[in-house]
């Protein structure tokens, strides 16, 4: 029961966040695809960066419990369903999260994707037997790898002996600083609206 | 009008700060292929059934549902566990946000301007293109094992590897087709 009311919580704040930061409009994604609007870039790099410095400063003083990371498998067909991801996210501005919050706020061509979505969900439910025979699920880079060994889990490390938490801190760092010097627009014919 | 990101920014790493502090990282995508169990076991009750022998308690003759010790069966079975009830939640909270702040205006509710500027007025065709889109987005979230916010979000701020190869992936195409198809401004 607790896990639920966390579900409601937690899941509730996040659609509320995607839909205030402009991510549940499709123009805002194409616009940051195509670059001549980088607001929402620099909102998600923002966030990536305060999320692991919050992240990795919270297992370093104890607060987090290293047993709540959960780092996925690291293969082939990772970077495949990448480029397919992103073929379709350029197409019409969505992604899975933010085609199910833009068909909640009242978004007819999210409602579309979301069902276009079921069914690409249930293709790859009938064809996973195959797509397992094709050797592209075959893990890569250590698996379920991180950059440097995090105390307290089992994740391999890419960078063996390097404190996976400091490299946490800095990536993060690094993330809020390229969020910062992001221009609002790399199109120079682009009329980008002011990024704050 | 969107928050500055400054702002937006904080508030989204705050939130997924919070899923890591306390339960797990924030996915989306394994979600919809729970729905679409959920739907095919209501037509044909023999895709998830009980099991003895399986990790979880459940298992399919799907191959994709029966993995990992069946763990998508039961959640297919057990509709009402963390992930699913928080990506209903999420859409919930995306409601209210846009209720508050008045609604999608009626011209944008069947394509994005800048969609209008470069393909013109027709739905018909806005659909399609959405439909095909989220036919790809889908099976390749799933083949990747995660979405935007399961990989690339979440991923890279646990500095997963894996997160990493996932977004080189996305921009790598997602970029060059935007550049493409949206030559006009909106």
């Amino acid at each position: 029961m607790q896990h639920i009311l966390l579900a409601l919580l937690i899941g509730g704040a996040f659609g509320f966040v995607l839909d205030r930061i402009g991510a549940t409009n499709p123009g805002y994604i194409i616009k940051m695809l195509n670059l001549s609007n980088l607001h929402l870039m620099k909102t998600i790099l923002a966030g990536i960066g305060i999320a692991s410095v919050l992240t990795f400063g919270g297992l370093m003083t104890g607060l987090v419990d290293p047993g709540h990371l959960s780092v996925k498998t690291a293969y082939i067909g990772v970077f495949i369903g990448g480029l397919l991801l992103g073929t379709g996210f350029a197409v019409a501005g969505y992604c899975p999260g933010t085609g199910l919050t833009a068909a909640a706020t009242g978004r007819w061509d999210g409602l579309v994707f979301v069902i276009g979505g079921l069914l690409g969900a249930a293709a790859y439910m009938g064809s996973y037997a195959w797509v397992k025979t094709t050797g592209v699920l075959d893990h890569i880079a250590g698996g379920k790898a991180t950059l440097g060994t995090i105390a307290g889990t089992k994740y391999p490390a890419l960078l063996e002996g390097v404190p996976g938490e400091a490299i946490g801190l800095v990536l993060g760092v690094a993330f809020i600083v390229i969020a910062v010097l992001l221009p609002a627009s790399l199109k120079s014919s682009g009329v980008a609206e002011p990024a704050e | 009008m969107p928050l500055n990101w400054k702002t937006g920014g904080l508030a989204l790493g705050i939130v997924f700060f919070a899923a890591v502090l306390l339960i797990k990282p924030i996915g989306v995508s394994t979600q919809f292929v729970i729905l679409d169990g959920i739907l095919w076991d209501a037509a044909s009750p023999d895709v998830v059934v009980q099991s003895e022998t399986a990790k979880s308690g459940y298992e399919s003759p799907n191959a994709y549902l029966n993995k990992s010790g069946g763990k998508y069966a039961k959640n297919v079975a057990n509709p009402l566990n963390y992930s699913f009830v928080f990506v209903i939640a999420m859409m919930l909270g995306a409601g209210l946000s846009a209720a508050l702040r008045g609604g999608v205006p009626a011209s944008e509710r069947n394509m994005p301007e800048i969609w209008r500027a470069n393909f013109g007025n027709s739905v018909a065709k806005r659909y399609i293109a959405a439909f095909i889109a989220g036919f790809l987005v889908l099976y390749g979230a799933r083949l990747a094992g995660g979405c935007t916010s399961g990989h690339m979000m979440s991923g890279m701020m646990q500095t997963a590897v894996s997160g990493y190869i996932f977004a080189a992936g996305a921009f790598l195409a997602g970029i060059p087709i935007a550049l493409f198809l949206f030559r006009k401004e909106a």
